[in-house]
């Protein structure tokens, strides 16, 4: 039997604080194996990351540590403090949820790798410099010699945690801590890190404990799973028994709030996904029967004299942004239509546009060239009263809950806010409305005189939706509205988002990086790289019948939670791969 | 580079040309006529005055003033001079070196006791001197300059001579007790801004990644915390040197220097426009040339910013 390299025995940690301590680990043991991956999965506030962190003495001061970690058997927790730094980055190094913020803004990549070689004496000056060309080739940033110079900003998102992980490695460490190191990435991204994970993990034998949320990346690389909730593990086990057949009703219910990307085929898809409008006037849609629509859909059922125009419609739109008088154009070509009662899905990474798209229809950004018409009429060629007027029938829903309510608002004013503006009703009214709005959120009515800081995230994200529905409006605009959420508060404010426009009848442009959520929601879909579409149609059309080659390369980076059918997708992925290059 | 320098350079023209006429508008504003101050209690002949009135163009109208002494500095470098006849360019020969060793020497106080206090009050958080920086810098803001100054008079001048307590006879000593009262605002806001910007460095991600890589905690916080966190401190200390020169009218007049401050203040009594607006000129040519360097020195410390 081998010897773990990492083992956490029966750790406690809580911490101080002003109303007295909180426990935040109440006992949690497991081990991690050379060459093993062992996945920490659990909600914010399971204490996941707090656990792996004993091992690094990386928590803050006001944290009290109880039990044992052991590193190739020795104790950690008893150690100098001399000792433990000498440990960290030498035998147990780490990797970071948030590459944009984990390295030195003002020092050079060079200076950065090269320190975390000669704090361990590994290599120094010019040699030091070699070898961290080679951790960097070894990464996969092209051009390592030149690059090696530039500073972290010069690098993009992805690059940046290739730069962490070759920091992680630099000293050959027995195990690698990876905490969310992909949940900042877009998902393409997110499986070349994963797979560069993967391959120096063979190649070093090393150990890593991944800490993440998201049951398809414990799929895609972990060998055994730990799973948490408020601070206990509720059960462990080998990826296959843990994601095929759960015991834990926690475990249950976490993989079932994982929104799914389906195949086509899959017995939980309708026959015809339709939306209100549709099911009342099957011919005004103007989706062509046989495929891909190009946008004006309301332009191809104009013999329909009774169809209300399209709730937004984008005809040749281009977008750019001004700085110094300098126009960098991000949107190019835009059509699309969104007919009322339709949600249509916005698909792209980051730096595809998809946000700007949504800015431009908010009136946040000006167009460029190119029509952009709600409900029939042209926006940006309104005079101001009249798009102002025109501006109400807007809602929108931002992703982060806690930036976009002012903190100094009680929830009550912040949903009638909308109103005041406005000038609608009296202050009777608003209330009247409010009260309504929450219940339709399903929110007790007490909440309207408490501040959005005494609300968690998914509470505070049902406020947005309730205020963004405070003028009824025909469009909504949500720009990513669960990416900050927790899978199971995520599944909840998708099946709330979803009832609410059954009920409310808006047409919505849903923006979203994750395809799984937008197959749960959007009837149709929009794929949008580098400021332009890529491909849209119906959901069925774009999410299983892809035709571009981008799309398919998305749909094929999204992992999904079962460790055969991801392994299959992996294999296929890399052909994909293959085959373009 | 070299244009966005070009562009900021041609930027001071007008900065200096509105500048100075403001401040050669207020001076004309100041009610009184300043060739019969000049005379104080003597009787002046009519005739005289007219020559000195002609002499000064003071019969001409505002801006018919403004554009001769402009024409003069532009056409001949010639900055008008004193009513007694001396030109403003030899008093500022003369008191200019006062009022620049002023300056530095509280330079040199402010950063290296703002920067020291700051930085440790961050790493001993919430201890003793964290408190003792937080409450001395509060006062240290609070109090006025005056108060301050003859503060210092009292205690190290007068009470334990260790120190001159006014003029510049003493050599470079003459000028601690003047730079410690000039001082003392700027070392408080310094202070608290490097402790809450280490504070901030040392929770961010960048210094977590250091320390996970088995770095001192010493060095972590010189090479990693340090760096960031002195980068507004850099832009503070730079608009405070530009304003210091504002600050010496005060100091240099409560400890008796002979520097520009002073002089300014006397030829503001004194009616002498073209003196003030000399020596403000100047102080506003500091002020942008100043602020230039800052930003370019910004540039350098933090490699996310270029200048086009």
């Amino acid at each position: 039997m081998r010897e773990p390299v990492l083992s956490y025995k029966d750790i406690r940690v809580s911490f101080a604080t002003e109303f007295g301590d909180v426990d935040a680990v109440k006992g949690v043991s497991f081990d991690v194996m050379p060459g093993e991956v062992v996945a920490v999965v659990g909600e914010s506030g399971s204490g996941k990351s707090v656990t792996s962190s004993t091992a690094m003495g990386l928590l803050p001061e006001n944290a009290t540590v109880h039990g044992e970690v052991l590193l190739e058997g020795r104790s950690v927790l008893n150690m100098s403090t001399a000792e433990r730094r000498r440990l960290r980055g030498a035998d147990i190094s780490m990797v970071f949820q948030e590459p944009m913020t984990a390295l030195n803004p003002v020092l050079r990549v060079s200076d950065q790798l090269i320190e975390a070689l000669q704090v361990h004496d590994v290599a120094f000056g010019a040699e030091a410099l070699e070898r961290s060309i080679e951790l960097l080739e070894r990464v996969g940033i092209p051009d390592a010699r030149t690059r090696i110079r530039q500073y972290p900003h010069q690098f993009s998102g992805g690059q940046r945690q290739r730069i962490v992980i070759a920091m992680a490695i630099a000293c050959g460490p027995k195990v690698i801590i990876a905490d969310e190191p992909t949940t900042a990435l877009d998902v393409t991204v997110q499986a070349e890190i994963l797979d560069l994970l993967r391959e120096l993990k063979e190649e070093l034998n090393t150990g890593i404990l991944l800490i993440t949320h998201n049951m398809g990346v414990v799929a895609d690389m972990a060998d055994r799973v730990v799973v948490m909730l408020n601070g206990e593990v509720v059960e462990t086990g080998p990826v296959t028994k843990i994601l095929s057949h759960p015991e834990h009703p926690y475990t249950r219910r976490l993989l079932a709030a994982m929104p799914l990307l389906r195949a086509a085929g899959d017995p939980s898809l309708e026959p015809e996904r339709v939306s209100v409008t549709e099911r009342a006037d099957a011919s005004a849609d103007g989706l062509a029967p046989n495929g891909t629509t190009n946008g004006f859909s309301g332009d191809g059922a104009a013999g329909a004299a009774s169809v209300a125009p399209p709730a937004l419609q984008a005809k040749d739109v281009a977008l750019e942004y001004k700085f110094r008088r300098r126009a960098t154009r991000v949107v190019h070509d835009l059509n699309f239509t969104v007919q009322p009662g339709e949600i249509m899905g916005l698909v792209g990474e980051s730096g595809s546009g998809k946000s700007t798209v949504a800015k431009a229809v908010l009136g946040l950004l000006d167009v460029a060239e190119g029509e952009l018409r709600v409900r029939g009429m042209n926006m940006p060629a309104l005079p101001s009263k009249e798009r102002k007027t025109l501006k109400r029938e807007i809602g929108v829903v931002f992703q982060d809950p806690a930036a976009s309510l002012d903190p100094r608002f009680p929830i009550g004013d912040i949903i009638t806010e909308p109103m005041v503006v406005h000038k609608e009703g009296d202050k009777n009214s608003r209330m009247a409305r409010a009260r309504e709005l929450l219940d339709a959120v399903r929110l007790p009515s007490s909440v309207l005189n408490r501040y959005p800081h005494e609300l968690s995230g998914g509470q505070r994200q049902r406020i947005s939706i309730a205020r963004a529905l405070t003028l009824n409006p025909t469009l909504l605009i949500a720009d990513e509205p669960t990416s900050a959420l927790d899978v199971s508060v995520q599944a909840a404010v998708l099946d709330l988002f979803s009832e609410l426009q059954q009920h409310y009848g808006f047409a919505c442009l849903f923006v979203s990086h994750d395809l799984a959520v937008v197959d749960a929601l959007a009837h149709k879909v929009m794929v949008m790289q580098n400021g332009r579409t890529v491909e849209q149609g119906t959901t069925d059309q774009v999410l299983r019948h892809a035709k571009e080659s981008y799309t398919q390369q998305l749909l094929a980076a999204a992992p999904v939670p079962d460790p055969e059918v991801q392994a299959r997708r992996r294999t296929e992925r890399q052909r994909l791969l293959a085959a373009l290059a | 580079m070299t244009r966005y320098i070009i562009r900021r350079l041609l930027q001071f023209i007008p900065v200096i040309l509105i500048s100075t006429l403001i401040v050669y508008a207020l001076v004309f504003a100041i009610p009184g006529d300043p060739i019969r101050a000049l005379a104080g209690d003597r009787p002046m002949s009519d005739a005289v005055r007219e020559t000195l009135r002609e002499q000064y163009n003071l019969d001409d109208p505002f801006l018919v003033q403004y554009f001769k002494y402009i024409w003069g500095i532009v056409t001949a470098l010639d900055f008008g001079s004193t009513f007694n006849g001396r030109p403003v360019t030899d008093i500022i020969e003369q008191r200019l070196p006062v009022t620049a060793t002023l300056a530095l020497v509280t330079l040199v106080i402010q950063t290296i006791m703002g920067v020291i206090a700051g930085i440790l009050a961050a790493l001993y958080r919430d201890r003793f001197f964290d408190r003792f920086v937080q409450v001395s810098t509060v006062a240290m803001v609070a109090l006025p300059t005056l108060v301050i100054g003859f503060l210092l008079q009292l205690v190290f001048g007068l009470n334990l001579g260790w120190f001159p307590i006014a003029g510049i006879n003493n050599g470079i000593t003459s000028y601690i007790l003047p730079a410690l009262t000039m001082a003392a605002v700027s070392t408080g806001i310094l202070a608290r801004l490097v402790r809450s910007e280490l504070l901030d460095s040392l929770k961010s991600d960048y210094v977590r990644t250091a320390t996970a890589k088995g770095m001192k905690r010493t060095r972590v916080i010189t090479r990693h915390g340090l760096r960031n966190s002195l980068i507004p401190a850099v832009t503070f200390i730079g608009a405070d040197l530009a304003s210091m020169l504002g600050g010496s009218i005060i100091v240099e007049t409560i400890f008796n220097l002979p520097g520009l401050g002073q002089q300014v203040f006397n030829s503001i009594q004194g009616q002498e426009g073209t003196v003030v607006v000399g020596i403000v000129t100047l102080f506003v040519l500091f002020f942008v040339v100043i602020n230039l360097i800052v930003d370019l020195l910004y540039g350098l410390l933090d490699p996310r910013i270029r200048y086009e």
